[in-house]
């Protein structure tokens, strides 16, 4: 989902930096405010982080016979809300762009909207929907994960579509384009990063079960993980 | 191994299933590129529709070469599993050291 630096048109690039911005002070602040309310949560932050650290850097290979990487960004979002997850997502998205030249500085507000906003909101949002109807807590974890990953690929197809669109079919010919090198690839990645986070969560249950109900992630009852150990 | 345990290692060996089929069904067979990155196809249907677009900005600091990019990928990983670990390792160090306390603490006042 990394577009490359110099690869969005500059007005194109610019509104997205301007979509991009107030999400990520928001973020910021939402991010202060949780440290000093909660600084117990500080472990817990740099530990969402660094699953999407880990997660972006993974490249895995597809069935569209490309390779691509998850995102990381669903599981921050479900323990700490989409906002916080903005200012993480950007974080990882800067390191890439600086360190790695992948992705790039003109492009990161294209970028931090399709990892960093949009993708956390999707998740977030399919997240809380489940955990409302009555399905267990790690299928609203898996499906809040997986479109965190896949919407924020779709809106990477849009971005470009609209900065570039097909000379023939316009600009949903060219959502076609980019959607089939993103979006198919991206569908087994979505799967693999929805197990991953439910794996991840699974551990915290039985590592932090407090710190997952005060996020009101978990209740104090409903619980088989913490009763079958 | 407990239930937990069980499901635990499921859920890690279907993620590495889901990476390796691709690989081993072969899916990259007949592409100029087998298994490129999709940003990378990005470009190049970017190029392809419009010849004339020139990136008007490039990266401040480029990797010279494959090797060193993919050790700095490999860094970026290995930093976060570093923290993940280290959050683990922190949580599960706290619980022994409760149960330790909680086991010590009736003798103390016997």
């Amino acid at each position: 989902m990394h577009i490359a630096e110099g690869f969005l048109p500059p007005l194109h690039a610019a509104a997205w930096g301007v979509a991009s911005a107030p999400f990520v002070v928001h973020g910021a602040r939402a991010l202060t405010r949780e440290v000093k309310a909660n600084p117990e949560s500080t472990l817990l932050l740099g530990a969402s982080g660094a699953f999407t650290f880990v997660l972006s850097a993974l490249k895995i290979p597809s069935v569209t016979g490309s390779c691509s990487h998850p995102t990381g960004t669903g599981l921050g979002a479900i323990l700490f809300r989409p906002p916080v997850m903005a200012v993480l997502g950007t974080v990882t998205l800067l390191f890439q762009a600086l360190l790695l030249a992948h992705g790039g500085l003109t492009t990161l507000g294209a970028n931090v909207f399709s990892m960093a906003v949009a993708g956390p909101w999707a998740g977030y949002g399919v997240y809380r929907l489940l955990k409302k109807s009555d399905v267990p807590l790690m299928v609203s974890v898996f499906f809040g994960a997986f479109f965190a990953d896949l919407v924020t690929y779709c809106v990477t197809s849009v971005q470009l579509a609209l900065a570039f669109p097909d000379p023939a079919g316009g600009v949903a010919g060219a959502l076609a384009k980019f959607g089939g090198i993103f979006a198919l690839t991206q569908l087994p990645l979505a799967v693999s990063e929805g197990l991953l986070t439910v794996l991840v969560m699974r551990l915290l249950m039985q590592s932090s079960k407090a710190d997952l109900i005060r996020l009101g992630v978990a209740k104090l009852t409903a619980s088989r993980e913490a009763t079958a150990r | 191994m407990s239930r937990n345990a069980k499901i635990n290692t499921l859920l890690l060996l279907l993620v590495a299933a889901l990476a390796v089929l691709p690989l081993a069904l072969g899916l990259g067979e007949g592409k100029e590129e087998p298994f490129a990155g999709a940003d990378g196809q990005a470009e190049a249907a970017i190029t392809e529709m419009r010849p004339d677009y020139e990136p008007w900005f490039s990266p401040l600091y480029e990797p010279p070469s494959a090797e060193v990019e993919s050790a700095l990928f490999a860094l970026q990983a290995a930093l976060g599993a570093g923290v993940l670990a280290y959050y683990f390792g922190v949580r599960r160090g706290r619980r022994q050291g409760a149960r330790a306390a909680a086991a010590a603490a009736p003798d103390a006042e016997s």
